[in-house]
């Protein structure tokens, strides 16, 4: 599924909305977490722009803790490099029993090895110069293949920790993670994550076997876990199957792309920039900025909590409605945006036509706590 | 989440203090339960940082593991928890069972029963359980009850007892034989904390949040600083002044099991450094500073929890108990004493995934103690009831008719069924033919007749019910065997059918269609050697 | 194709499997798309075996598939000794009693004559073990019994077939139900999940056809629900219509969406775009009151069923909802009315049953945000399966929008293959399909 490729205009569009700095650069764990709030406005044109939302949401003061402990980074790296030690010994041997692979005719090619010169660039184009030659060893794992993958305007290019297989002709990605597989299961949060990211991976491979004329079908839709097994650090192999992933990410994909006519219905003077000094502190009074933000309506749920840096601006400004209080809260308050409208209609006040059941309900629930705490005192 | 808790909710943002949704405490509290507060180390599966435990709220202890990534360690600290956790269930054991806990494990006991590779399932029957033929244990008059802060701190418990359950105790890799002893209370502890209406491990932000309504969301009152902000805001701060300052790590350390990344970076990476040097240069007084330092980080981020846990406590044990959380009690106090009695005749250890018979047992348990528990609920909390009132699921109403002599002649004997007609102003949605309990009289089954708005009274509804059971055999009811003229009564569609225990193959008898019986498990030397690392 | 071809079609797959069944260790799976003769199929099956003299247990899900499956036995077998086997309380239904063959007793032994016995997975499952065990059981809507279901009764026989429809509503349970994730006898998995799992052997059959959707339907409902196998209408566009015996009152929207209906099969009356509660007044009157129009203008049926023209009756009509509340929400408003007889129910509980017009209330109708629960692909395959001529959606603007701002956070556990359809697509596509249909609400 090809998206739109955005115009140059696009392009300008949203680096004024960023404003002087960097895009922040897309990995596929950034890319993968684009499509936890599609609702948002606000969150879709930043994350279009490669916006860094924690720095933007620190200068308004707002910062949020979205930090991560070393020593889960330290045992991450560990595990992977255990994994691929030697080979990828130990991969090999779990491949072996998962695909019924025959271990001892599978080569191993590290792209890393390009001689010298590595810009990303370059690097991608011998990855897909390799992976698609026609004389290539038929069962090869292939580590730190550089692939990319279109965001919005731009070329992600895809931290090369991955590794792939390439089977008869069929191309699996493979990812290791460190979070256990106890008795057979794994926290389905953590396994979600994986399997939207081996997504992120399967689409680019896809694209570029594409680009070099082949059938993306040769990327499986079938891609490899491999995590540490029960408490221990030997690894373990499953398989999952990201079709539904896959889909996810191209929906968001395509919403990227089509960003336009969102960022049209915003006055070209809009920017989210820092306007950072020399020393890299913003300049930009936090009050002009926070205004810019308000002009890009948000869609607060506490969900963003866990998956946003705006999360504190938004749910501040949130205040005071039923979305504060969770999504199930306001649909049981069904139709009721803003906690004093429910109370005030629980109280008696006349409901405007399309609230007239909320409101009977309302006005009754409060009758029955009345009754009832009233009873108990 | 009903109208009524949202309604409950919103109401509490604007008075800036939490709601109560419950008029009673639906669960029981022992008033010296064991507060356990487990911290883990990032990034791996369950390397145990640290725990502060005890049953006073005095005397706190710390347990800390110096090298969490080493797995002897891990298994010294194992053994140094299981004195202070068995010593406690000690306690509830009648003095004269000699080897039920610490100390003197059954032989042979430990490693049998852990499934060999590939075949997870194990050949006895599931542990904790009564067996069946066995006449029922008269269970202990009481058990201990274990809290922490939140369900992800019961979820390692239970991780930390499966990691500890298959060990053995002699061998390459032995361990201390209270440490498969702990992790097989902690496993029987777990598993009962997912039985609907348990209590025997306790999650306090869940016991919380089932009693009172915040004015933020069930995502944030996950964590219990924030959520004891909004139950018993500070003087003078609302309750969400309270939760926005409980936000702050620094200010109130996270309850656990996971850590703050930032202390984590910054603090306990440079103390668990400084224990690695000066264990390698063998600078003992360096050493024991150095451990020092990491306990006293440890406690900055433990201390503050535990106070929250007692004060947790303290408000949960200030609401009256609900009639029936004694019931469900009794049955947490007959499950702590089946599992006491299958350790001491040397049953094996809970298997790694339940067998297909296993995994249907438990489900028709799980859900006929859902059941008991909803209907319970209603019956002894107005709160509760008043949900289902809303909803029309449940009418109170005054019974305005009733003609209690009623016979039933169709059939070949006749039978006594009065008819009752209650008035209520409820909404009422139950249709004729469905059939309603009344909590005031539990076995009596009321069918509905009819539904009729009162013709001059709007906004009420008149039900007609037909009564049977709870009665007698006679045909005339004894008085007060039924709701009377005049009496004010409750309805509702939430009933216990009493339906017996469903029957089961034996695990022998596993059908075709499961894959046959399970094979008997073999020990390996696989599963007590797991490499904790 | 043609009637013809249709039943040439499904002769061709019920020879297969009987086939199979003559020689099969085990059992047969099949698998039977909304309105393809699975009750046809178990009647000729049981009828089959029991000629041969073969005795066969019959597993129905509720009591009341079990007396449908009876009435159709009985009528179709005249000839055959059927039991019912039943909780001792139970009072036969009319049309279980009008049947000479048909006895019921609620001890098996009672049955010892009885070639053939039906009664629901929860009856079987008391059944002590001393009794013989059936050679043959037909296990009726197998996707829609749960593993655990089939655990207690599987005892009872040797060889089986299991017939239901996949596409419809999964098993499900009020507690927690993670622990089992992945395990090969998962207990809230499918009986025939489990089944397939740990016996892989078992042929899996399709049949091909559904005599009860129409062509307007099959295909709209065939790819959006059942992605992989997929079936075809036994009829064509011209084998059946709907018409009026009135003349058009007027052009409210209600009539709008009525005609919209009889003449493609389909309608969307659309409302205004509001959050509601689910019991939302407007949209709940407009089901009752499309139900209520219909009747009024006198709606008939000409299809390959009759030459003549038939009156859609009121027991003809099914109103399909998603909550408990929503029910009697609707029954009040057809009170309301004076309308009586019209069939307003769960998805839940109108699973297996068809009707000539069916009118839903949207999953998503006037919802905020979407759930896995109103997601669920199977809940919209029933309401969007039961009719033989047309279906009638009523929702409120803004399910698209719903769609497209729903953040899919879904969980993944090892070990558990990919369901699909998956809701949201199904969803989407429904909603592609209805727009084309859509009438605005006035």
């Amino acid at each position: 599924m090809t998206a739109r490729q955005p115009g140059a205009g696009l392009q300008t569009g949203l680096d004024r909305l960023r404003g002087r700095a960097l895009p922040k650069n897309h990995d596929a764990r950034t890319i993968s977490a684009l499509a936890a709030n599609p609702g948002c406005a606000r969150r879709a044109l930043m994350d279009a722009a490669g916006v860094d939302k924690q720095r933007v949401a620190a200068h308004v003061g707002f910062a949020a803790q979205f930090g991560q402990s070393r020593f889960a980074i330290v045992r991450g790296n560990a595990f992977e490099a255990q994994v691929k030690e030697n080979g990828a010994a130990q991969l090999l041997i779990l491949l072996r029993d998962l695909l019924d692979l025959d271990v001892s005719e599978v080569g191993y090619a590290d792209f890393n090895d390009v001689g010298g010169n590595s810009s990303a660039e370059l690097r991608h184009l011998h990855t897909r110069h390799v992976l698609t030659a026609p004389d290539q060893p038929g069962r090869t794992l292939l580590d730190h293949p550089l692939l990319r993958l279109r965001v919005g305007g731009r070329h992600a290019y895809l931290e090369p920790d991955l590794i792939a297989l390439r089977l008869d002709g069929t191309f699996h990605v493979i990812e290791v993670k460190s979070f256990a597989v106890i008795d057979g299961q794994a926290d389905p949060g953590k396994v979600a994550a994986a399997a939207i990211q081996s997504a992120v991976y399967v689409r680019a491979l896809r694209d570029l076997v594409t680009e070099a004329g082949g059938d993306p079908a040769a990327v499986s839709h079938k891609t490899i876990l491999v995590a540490p097994r029960d408490f221990s650090s030997q690894p373990t192999a499953a398989s999952l199957d990201v079709r539904r992933q896959l889909g996810v990410l191209d929906r968001q994909l395509s919403r990227i792309a089509s960003i336009e006519t969102l960022l049209a219905r915003y006055p070209g003077t809009l920017t989210f920039d820092l306007d950072p000094d020399a020393q890299g502190r913003p300049r930009r009074p936090a009050a002009e900025l926070a205004a810019a933000i308000g002009q890009v309506a948000a869609s607060y749920a506490p969900e963003c909590l866990a998956t946003c840096e705006l999360c504190f601006l938004c749910r501040d400004e949130a205040g005071g409605t039923t979305g504060a209080l969770g999504k199930p809260v306001r649909e049981d308050l069904g139709g009721i945006e803003y906690i004093a409208q429910a109370r005030s209609l629980a109280r008696g006040q006349v409901p405007a036509p399309e609230q007239a059941e909320i409101a009977a309900q309302l006005l009754r629930a409060a009758q029955l706590r009345a009754q009832v705490l009233g009873e108990a005192v | 989440m009903t109208l009524l808790t949202a309604f409950a909710r919103a109401e509490a943002a604007a008075a800036g203090r939490a709601q109560r949704i419950r008029t009673v405490r639906h669960v029981h509290l022992s008033r010296r339960p064991l507060v356990v507060i487990p911290l883990q180390l990032a990034g791996e599966a369950c390397a145990p940082l640290a725990v502060m435990l005890g049953d006073d709220p005095d005397k706190p202890r710390t347990l800390t593991v110096y090298e969490p990534r080493d797995r002897a360690r891990r298994f010294e600290f194992a053994a140094d928890l299981a004195e202070v956790i068995l010593g406690h269930l000690d306690g509830y054991l009648p003095p004269d069972d000699p080897d039920v806990h610490a100390g003197t494990p059954t032989q042979g006991a430990p490693a049998q029963g852990a499934p060999a590779q590939g075949a997870p399932t194990q050949g006895a029957p599931t542990p904790g359980a009564p067996i069946q033929g066995a006449p029922a244990l008269e269970p202990l008059p009481d058990a201990p009850q274990l809290l922490v802060p939140n369900p992800n701190a019961a979820a390692f418990l239970r991780l930390l007892g499966r990691s500890t359950r298959l060990r053995r105790t002699d061998g390459e890799h032995a361990v201390r034989p209270t440490v498969p002893l702990l992790g097989r209370w902690l496993t029987h502890y777990g598993e009962r904390a997912e039985v609907p209406g348990s209590a025997l491990l306790l999650a306090m932000t869940t016991a919380l949040a089932e009693h009172w309504a915040t004015g933020q969301s069930d995502l944030e009152d996950a964590n219990l600083a924030a959520l004891l902000g909004w139950v018993d805001p500070p003087d003078g701060l609302t309750g969400q002044q309270a939760a926005r300052l409980a936000e702050d790590p620094v200010r109130c350390p996270p309850a656990g099991p996971v850590t703050d990344p930032t202390f984590d970076n910054e603090v306990l990476e440079g103390r668990m450094a400084a224990i690695r040097d000066a264990t390698e240069a063998g600078d003992g007084p360096a050493l024991a500073r150095a451990q020092a330092a990491m306990d006293a980080a440890l406690h900055s981020q433990l201390a503050p929890t535990w106070d929250l846990m007692w004060r947790a406590h303290a408000l949960l044990a200030e609401l009256p108990e609900a009639a029936h959380a004694q019931r469900r009690w009794k049955d947490d106090r007959r499950s702590f004493t089946a599992q006491a009695a299958w350790l001491r005749e040397g049953g094996a250890p809970q298997p790694r995934r339940d067998s297909a018979v296993a995994a249907a047992k438990r489900l028709a348990r799980l859900e006929r103690e859902q059941q008991r528990l909803a209907v319970e609920r209603a019956h002894d909390d107005p709160l509760v009831m008043a949900e289902y009132r809303l909803t029309g699921e449940a009418f109170a109403g005054t019974v305005v008719d009733a003609d209690l002599t009623r016979l039933d002649t169709d059939g070949k004997k006749p039978k006594l069924r009065p008819w009752l007609i209650v008035q209520t102003t409820d909404a009422v949605i139950v249709e004729p033919d469905a059939v309603l309990a009344n909590p005031a009289f539990p076995g009596q089954a009321a069918k509905v007749i009819e539904v009729a708005d009162a013709s001059r009274e709007p906004g009420r509804t008149l039900v007609t019910l037909e009564l049977s059971g709870g009665m007698g055999r006679a045909l005339t009811a004894p008085p007060g065997s039924t709701p009377a003229r005049g009496d004010a009564v409750t309805y509702t569609t939430l009933r216990d059918d009493f339906q017996p225990a469903p029957q089961f193959p034996s695990r022998e008898e596993t059908p075709w269609t499961h894959g046959g019986p399970p094979p008997e498990y073999v020990p390996t030397d696989d599963d007590a050697q797991e490499a904790w690392s | 194709m043609s009637i013809a071809e249709a039943a040439e079609r499904a002769r061709h797959a019920t020879m297969s499997i009987l086939a199979d069944l003559a020689t099969t260790e085990q059992g047969v799976v099949v698998d039977s798309p909304p309105g393809a003769g699975k009750s046809t199929l178990v009647v000729g099956a049981a009828t089959e075996l029991a000629k041969n003299g073969e005795r066969v247990m019959i597993v129905g899900q509720t009591n009341e598939q079990v007396d449908d499956l009876i009435d159709r036995l009985a009528t179709g077998s005249p000839g055959t000794a059927i039991g019912r086997l039943s909780a001792a309380a139970y009072t036969p239904s009319e049309r279980v009693a009008g049947h000479q063959n048909v006895a019921a007793r609620s001890s098996v032994a009672d049955l010892a004559e009885h070639p053939v016995v039906v009664a629901t997975a929860a009856k079987w499952a008391t059944v002590r073990e001393a009794e013989r065990p059936w050679p043959w059981a037909i296990v009726d809507e197998a996707y829609q019994m749960r593993s655990d279901a089939l655990l207690r009764v599987a005892r009872l026989f040797d060889k089986a077939l299991f017939v239901g429809d996949p596409g419809q509503l999964d098993p499900f349970s009020t507690v927690e139900t993670e622990r089992w994730l992945g395990l090969n006898w998962d207990p809230m998995s499918s009986a025939v999940a489990v089944l397939l799992t740990n016996n892989g052997h078992i042929p899996v059959h399709t049949l091909p056809v559904s005599w009860r959707l129409p062509a307007s339907a099959a295909t709209v409902v065939s790819e959006a629900f059942y992605p992989f196998t997929g079936f075809a209408a036994a009829t064509e566009a011209g084998d059946r219509a709907m018409t009026w015996n009135t003349r058009p009152f007027g052009k409210t929207s209600f009539d709008l969406a009525l005609e919209t209906a009889a003449t493609t099969g389909w309608a969307l009356l659309e409302l205004g775009h509001r959050h509601t509660l689910p019991t939302d007044a407007e949209a709940i009157a407009a089901c009752a009151g499309l139900a209520a129009r219909l009747l009024q203008r006198g709606a008939v049926t000409i299809s390959e069923r009759s030459p003549d023209p038939l009156p859609v009756t009121a027991d003809r009509i099914a109103i399909g909802v998603t909550r408990t509340v929503q029910t009697a929400a609707v029954k009040r408003a057809l009170r309301e009315l004076g309308v009586t007889n019209v069939v307003a129910d769960t998805a839940n509980r109108l699973q297996g049953r068809e009707f000539d017009v069916t009118i839903m209330l949207h999953p998503l109708s006037g919802r905020r945000d979407a759930t896995a629960f109103h997601l669920e692909a199977g809940r919209l395959c029933v309401l969007a399966s039961r009719h033989r001529h047309a279906c009638i959606v009523v929702a409120r603007a803004g399910i698209p929008e719903l769609l497209d701002a729903h953040p899919s956070a879904e969980p993944v556990h090892l070990g558990v293959p990919v369901k699909f359809p998956d809701g949201w697509e199904a969803h989407q596509a429904f909603m592609a399909h209805l727009a084309r249909h859509r009438v605005c609400a006035a």
